[in-house]
């Protein structure tokens, strides 16, 4: 076993894979708190739609696929304040609106240029095992400074997400943050593209977060332990997926969700 | 702070659409007041507080907060604020009791907003005013309505403010809890000269510790003492059928 994780850790392409895995994965994690108990969790799901149009955008036009992925998911995210704000929407129907329009921007992309079905599989579906340096230090830049800018605004996130009215008679400039907490869920649903791929990246944000809240006493132990499953799941998932030659996007998944599960009934026996 | 007028509401009127929810009104708050706001249901007394808190802009009229237009108010840390079902917390929020008071420390901080080892001696403080010290590591959704309040109160008076505004806080809670709150309320106002502003159909207890009371229907039809409210025929037409009241002093 000790030899086959040393042999494991000798391949550059699974060292890569660590890195980045864990580092964006933990980052989800962390931001995941906050919006799943903001009831927002389904931005993610949202935004990774949104995505879609954008890999097929920057495919299209041969420019850098995570860059001009990260400016639709921004701009998306935004949007989607906007109509919530603006237009009066619910934010789930508004989420609906954008995404579907990401979506099928995607959709019309792929049709017109035909030719790259290849690479949009592996955004779909991730390949955390394929992907190259430069990708594994954006990726690290951009999760670090997802992780500052939560941990320098990690008060006022905090008192936004329990309480917004209270928070702006404390002088919380809540739409602000509102915008800024957008913003980060774009970028690590970019981030975390590469590692499960599109159709799994909400997952990432929203399971170890859940999994979490069933035993953490206070929001920093939640957040605590969110990034240590995050981080604890990418690795088991990656050694798993490396031992049994399954794919690591689902298998990664597929043990954050078993995690959710157990800690789930033990809260259940303790709680009768 | 004398009788300098702490809160002064000109003239506010407020439409949600085509409905009228206030109409010309027009108080002052001055400092020491333990002032319960009260009225009918819909009766925009709730309306009324997000305005005076620049939560809602009014149609119409001006507020002014510590001496300061509403939108140039900036002290926030003078201003403790418990909103209305603030303890429909979540069970499963992840929040000690002492995390949830650290949050009213925030608006006295530059950013970034981290919290300091003299903090702590803040939290336990306010903790203590309001008999929740020991359970300080608890998470607040395993607390008791009644505990949870505390809790919010503590949040809400550990800058040590000069205006605390409580919006129904008691609703839900069981008799006995309620008149201990109102007890802590009552001696917050007298000892550390604390002005409270509560949002309250609740009379038979109120009676015993209020000095003024507002009485709102869309219009303010009543502002002045507790006797004065008590004694009047206008009030006791308008809440008759709604409100049994006691105005009886202990």
């Amino acid at each position: 076993m000790r030899g086959a994780m040393e042999n494991f850790l000798t391949y550059a392409f699974m060292q890569r894979a660590l890195l980045a895995g864990i580092g964006v994965s933990i980052t989800c994690a962390i931001l995941g708190v906050f919006l799943v108990l903001r009831r927002d969790a389904m931005i993610g799901h949202g935004l990774a739609h949104v995505t879609f149009g954008g890999v097929a955008l920057g495919l299209l036009l041969s420019v850098a696929p995570l860059l001009v992925t990260l400016a639709v998911s921004v701009v998306s995210a935004l949007g989607i304040l906007k109509l919530k704000e603006k237009a009066g929407l619910y934010g789930d129907t508004a989420i609906g609106i954008v995404s579907s329009l990401g979506m099928a921007l995607g959709i019309l992309l792929v049709s017109l240029a035909g030719s790259f079905n290849v690479d949009l599989f592996g955004y779909l579906f991730g390949n955390v095992l394929a992907i190259d340096p430069e990708e594994v230090w954006l990726s690290l830049l951009l999760a670090t400074g997802v992780l500052a800018t939560t941990i320098l605004f990690y008060q006022e996130f905090f008192f936004l997400t329990f309480d917004p009215e209270s928070a702006r008679t404390s002088g919380i400039r809540v739409r602000r943050l509102e915008s800024l907490m957008a913003v980060l869920a774009a970028v690590t649903i970019v981030l975390g593209m590469k590692v499960v791929g599109l159709l799994l990246v909400s997952s990432l944000l929203v399971i170890p977060a859940a999994a979490s809240l069933q035993v953490a006493r206070s929001f920093k132990q939640a957040l605590v332990y969110a990034a240590l499953l995050a981080g604890g799941t990418t690795i088991g998932g990656l050694v798993i997926s490396y031992r049994l030659d399954w794919p690591p996007s689902g298998t990664i998944v597929a043990l954050s969700g078993l995690l959710f599960l157990l800690l789930f009934f033990l809260r259940k026996s303790r709680r009768p | 702070m004398g009788n300098e007028a702490l809160i002064a509401v000109e003239n506010v009127s407020f439409r949600y659409g085509e409905t009228a929810i206030l109409q010309d009104v027009s108080f002052g708050i001055v400092s020491g007041d333990f002032l319960a706001l009260t009225g009918p249901n819909g009766s925009g007394k709730t309306t009324l507080i997000r305005i005076i808190l620049g939560l809602l802009k009014p149609s119409r009229g001006t507020v002014s907060l510590l001496g300061k237009e509403i939108d140039q108010f900036r002290e926030w840390n003078r201003i403790g604020y418990v909103p209305q079902k603030a303890t429909n917390v979540d069970p499963l929020f992840p929040a000690s009791v002492r995390e949830i008071v650290a949050m009213g420390l925030l608006s006295q901080k530059p950013f970034p907003r981290f919290l300091k080892a003299a903090d702590e001696t803040r939290i336990d403080r306010a903790l203590q005013q309001v008999g929740m010290e020991s359970l300080k590591n608890r998470r607040i959704g395993e607390l008791s309505g009644g505990q949870q309040q505390r809790v919010f109160i503590a949040r809400a008076i550990v800058n040590t403010p000069d205006v605390l505004f409580l919006d129904e806080p008691t609703a839900g809670v069981d008799a006995e809890t309620q008149a201990r709150f109102y007890e802590m309320l009552s001696e917050l106002n007298r000892r550390e000269r604390l002005t409270i502003v509560l949002i309250t159909h609740d009379f038979s207890i109120l009676t015993k510790h209020i000095n003024k009371v507002a009485c709102l229907n869309q219009r303010l039809f009543f502002h002045g003492t507790h006797e004065e409210f008590c004694s009047s025929p206008v009030v006791q037409e308008l809440l008759q059928g709604e409100h049994h009241l006691v105005c009886h002093r202990h």
